[in-house]
């Protein structure tokens, strides 16, 4: 069993960092997304600092959404899901292993540029370890959350739309705490509970997620 | 593949497979045991494709019993999964990667053997190409290509869904030899073609639309 999720994996991250591959992808987005806020909200860094802290987890959750639909589409489209599921892992086991797998590739760079991110939305610099500390915490939540719209669409040609309406409503706590978290750093209050409740949300749908994701991956084989 | 000799391989009686309510196939009745062939037969969307998806365990079942392996496929699928390999019109291939990888990737998602690949791209004249990345292969190729995997697991039944599609002689050839193969070693073979592939003594399973509209199965006698 463990040979066949790691199989999985290794065959996600190969396909993610290849040419067409996702990966690169959701942080160029990102990267745009945080270039552009600061031409249309202006200048002035006061005004950017105070959204700065809601503008970096809006970034990274819609380039989280971007890149959703590459989890499960491909392998519905040319048949991996079938083998997927007579392998000898249980397909719960696999869509963890797949989600984790998206995070590695979408979630994890926006650890290395969230500093720059911080940077170009004029974030105080003491709050920068906060930022990425909370990216951590509440990342994996994106890719797991979004592996259950991901897969309640997967059998459908752009369900990208789809995929946002269904997912986006599920993204509102961690946005709301990954936010608030970066703002605590902000104005000097503790982020420790904000970081802990992202984390929660995080691991609480690492558990769940991969059982609602696979039970809609069934209706899709059939 | 022990107790194959007295239970048989794939073992189905009354097969009633539900889609959206409708009645997809029902009171379809089969029994192979080691070393026998069926082709699946009948007119399109009859339901020859859904049975086969249904004995994989890919689509559920709605009355009967089939067994793969032995093993109850509602009762115990994980197990009945474990004794079959399946083949369906899509050939479960990334463009970016080379055949290589490809069988790389299924002989440790399906608990196969890595060393077998080399003899499994050679039965389907793939040699040549295991390093050519995918997405420059033919159809034909593509499809030689999912139907190697086949040669890397040790599962007694294979359900193959059109196997020759895009196929040409020679390719269908390997794909015969193969299966000859597969028989051979004890295996059961369940598949889908409108093609006469020339096994000696496999056995014809019609699919006929029934009077309601819904496909009726009846087994040809013809031996």
């Amino acid at each position: 069993m463990m040979r066949a999720l790691g199989a999985v994996l290794r065959r996600d991250l190969a396909l993610a960092l290849r040419s067409g591959g996702g990966a690169g992808l959701g942080v160029a987005f990102y990267l745009i997304f945080v270039t552009l806020a600061p031409l249309g909200i202006g200048p002035d860094p006061a005004a950017l600092a105070r959204v700065a802290p809601g503008l970096v987890w809006l970034g990274a959750l819609l380039a989280a959404l971007l890149t959703l639909e590459r989890i499960f589409q491909p392998d519905v489209e040319d048949g991996t899901l079938d083998h997927l599921a007579l392998a000898p892992a249980p397909l719960e086991a696999t869509v963890f292993v797949k989600a984790f797998a998206h995070w590695l590739t979408t979630g994890a760079p926006f650890l290395l540029v969230a500093p720059l991110a911080g940077l170009l939305l004029r974030l105080p610099a003491e709050a920068t370890p906060t930022l990425v500390l909370s990216m951590l915490a509440g990342g994996p939540a994106l890719s797991f959350i979004g592996s259950i719209g991901a897969a309640l669409t997967a059998g459908l040609k752009r369900g990208g739309l789809l995929t946002s309406l269904l997912v986006l409503p599920l993204y509102v706590p961690t946005l709301i705490f990954g936010a608030l978290a970066v703002e605590a750093a902000v104005l000097g209050t503790d982020p420790w509970p904000m970081l802990a409740i992202g984390a929660a949300i995080s691991l609480g749908s690492m558990a769940l997620a991969p059982v609602a994701a696979a039970a809609a991956l069934r209706l899709n084989l059939s | 593949m022990e107790g194959a000799e007295r239970s048989a391989l794939i073992e189905v009686e009354a097969l009633e497979i539900r889609r959206a309510g409708r009645r997809v196939v029902s009171g379809a009745s089969l029994r192979l045991g080691a070393g026998e062939a069926a082709i699946l037969r009948g007119p399109n969307g009859v339901g020859k494709s859904t049975l086969l998806r249904a004995l994989a365990g890919l689509c559920p079942i709605a009355g009967g019993v089939a067994r793969i392996g032995g093993h109850d496929l509602r009762e115990t699928p994980a197990a009945a999964q474990a004794a079959l390999a399946y083949a369906g019109h899509l050939d479960s291939l990334k463009l970016p990667e080379t055949p290589l990888e490809a069988l790389r990737f299924h002989a440790d998602l399906l608990g196969g053997d890595r060393a077998r690949i080399p003899e499994a791209l050679r039965a389907f004249h793939l040699d040549s190409l295991a390093e050519a990345p995918a997405r420059h292969l033919s159809a034909g190729q593509r499809r030689r290509l999912g139907l190697a995997r086949l040669l890397l697991t040790d599962r007694p039944v294979w359900l193959l869904d059109e196997p020759t599609t895009a196929l040409d002689a020679a390719s269908t050839a390997a794909l015969v030899e193969a299966m000859k193969g597969h028989l051979a070693r004890g295996g059961a073979i369940l598949a889908a073609t409108h093609l006469d592939l020339g096994l000696s003594g496999a056995r014809s399973f019609e699919l006929t639309p029934g009077p309601s509209g819904s496909p009726e199965a009846a087994e040809a006698e013809s031996w």
